[in-house]
């Protein structure tokens, strides 16, 4: 993997610090009156999502981070691990519950997923901005109410919960923005 | 912006004028520059009438050297207001070509000196909070009120200590064997933010091995008169009660080529006409830089350098 000279730090470059792979958020050059210049960065820990501050000396260089956003479709979990696919070359990787995370109750068979690789392997999954859903349990709405104010939870096909309002019904399929966990609409088959 | 600019040039002429102070020109290009191992200067060539095969020249990075000669030469107290140049700085406070305020009093110490930038400072900045008095603090209080420790004997070890206990860890690759480097990051990240938030700051008495051109007062621990002035955390001025010592001039010079050669950076040919002036006799003064265009930030309320330059690096 290259090496970056502090010269070339600016915000998304991702390097490697302390054996695991940082992006830089900020960089700023810093030169006393007197002796050595500095670069003073905050830095975000792509498997933690963790900022954190460091300095580094003006003119020293840096092991640059091998790490890649990819789009994959999911293919299925079993338990242990979650698989995905790369759509041309086939490729398949399984992503571990530890990477996965909350992310899991939004991964649908076929969905296409934003994959981060550091030297190959998954370290961030982010599922779709909106997935398409069927409703596998909720209260039956009260009778008569077709478009009211209240919400319910409803229980999707992946087990993830979501507040829905009182007309959407067991058996329905619903768009949820999975950034916020929020009903959208009902989706016609 | 312009207009203020502008006006300040004026003011500034001004408030030297009524001080008998004479604006002077030095050049531009130099066949020495700073040998100051963390300042690079630009380098060109000039080929032409005299020189078949290239002189070698560089860019100023501060009218000091000739403004010297002139000052031996009897001129007198003198400014300058030049634009000068350094190589691989650029960031939110530093700009590869930027404008200097320079100018030198003949008989003044650093106190004296100081109180007269301050003056100027007051005279250029029309904020209320400046009507306080300005605060004088040596590097020793500095050091002993934010970080509780004494700059001029702490050792290594100890700094180092210092700098673990701080938020902000220390940058990989720190010497082991000199403490300036540690001072020097203590000093900008932990001590500047905090300097000159209300008023003007001078800090003076630097660590003899941070004299730069500065005289050395011997004594325990010797002591640099050098002084910085800051506001709102950042420096806007350096100034010195000058070095006049032609010999301790070029062991400087030397042991600076020596630190360059240390670090892999091509040694800069010693100002030889600003030895002979000083072994020629520099009349007792006090110089200071002041960086008007961070002043200028200031003033204005800007955050970057570029927001008062008509063209910044980005835009040349």
């Amino acid at each position: 993997m290259a090496t970056y000279s502090t010269n070339e730090f600016k915000s998304g470059l991702k390097i490697m610090m302390d054996g695991d792979p940082y992006a830089i958020v900020e960089n700023e050059f810093v030169k006393p009156g007197k002796g050595q210049a500095f670069n003073r960065v905050k830095v975000r820990n792509l498997k933690t999502g963790r900022v954190i501050e460091r300095t580094f000396k003006s003119g020293d260089t840096v092991e640059g981070a091998d790490v890649v956003d990819t789009e994959m479709q999911f293919l299925y979990s079993d338990g242990e691990f979650w698989h995905f696919m790369h759509p041309e070359s086939f490729e398949q990787i399984g992503a571990d519950a530890n990477t996965v995370g909350d992310s899991a109750k939004w991964l649908k068979p076929e969905d296409v997923c934003q994959l981060t690789l550091w030297n190959g392997s998954p370290i961030i999954v982010l599922p779709p901005n909106f997935v398409i859903m069927t409703i596998t349990e909720t209260d039956p709405g009260v009778k008569g109410d077709t478009s009211g104010g209240g919400t319910k939870p409803a229980t999707l096909e992946t087990g993830a919960i979501v507040k829905v309002p009182l007309f959407v019904q067991t058996g329905e399929t619903i768009k949820v923005d999975t950034r916020t966990g929020e009903y959208v609409s009902r989706v016609k088959e | 912006m312009l207009r203020l600019r502008a006006r300040w040039l004026a003011r500034i002429r001004a408030f030297f004028s009524a001080r008998d102070v004479l604006e002077v020109e030095t050049p531009t290009l130099s066949s020495a520059g700073t040998t100051d191992p963390h300042i690079h200067s630009f380098a060109t060539a000039y080929s032409g009438p005299g020189q078949r095969h290239g002189q070698r020249l560089y860019l100023h990075s501060s009218p000091e050297f000739p403004m010297k000669r002139l000052l031996a030469a009897g001129s007198g107290c003198i400014y300058q207001i030049a634009k000068v140049f350094r190589d691989g700085e650029a960031g939110r406070y530093h700009q590869p070509e930027f404008t200097l305020l320079e100018w030198y009093r003949v008989g003044f110490d650093q106190h004296r000196l100081m109180r007269e930038v301050a003056r100027l400072v007051q005279d250029l900045l029309d904020q209320p909070s400046l009507l306080q008095d300005p605060e004088y603090l040596s590097y020793a209080a500095i050091f002993q009120r934010h970080l509780r420790i004494d700059p001029h004997r702490a050792t290594v070890a100890q700094l180092k200590t210092c700098a673990a206990a701080q938020d902000l860890p220390c940058p990989p690759g720190m010497p082991e064997d000199d403490v300036d480097p540690w001072l020097h990051w203590l000093l900008s990240h932990c001590i500047e933010p905090h300097l000159g938030r209300d008023r003007l700051t001078f800090i003076y008495d630097y660590p003899a091995s941070q004299a730069a051109l500065a005289r050395i007062r011997p004594g325990d621990p010797p002591l640099a008169d050098r002084f910085e002035l800051y506001y709102r955390g950042i420096e806007l001025a350096n100034g010195f009660h000058e070095l006049s010592d032609a010999d301790e001039q070029r062991r400087r010079f030397t042991a600076d080529n020596q630190r360059r050669v240390a670090r892999g950076l091509a040694p800069i040919p010693p100002d030889e006409y600003l030895l002979a002036a000083l072994a020629a006799g520099l009349p007792d003064c006090a110089g200071v830089a002041l960086g008007l265009d961070r002043l200028l930030m200031l003033a204005t309320d800007n955050a970057a350098l570029e927001d008062v330059l008509a063209f910044p690096l980005e835009r040349n």
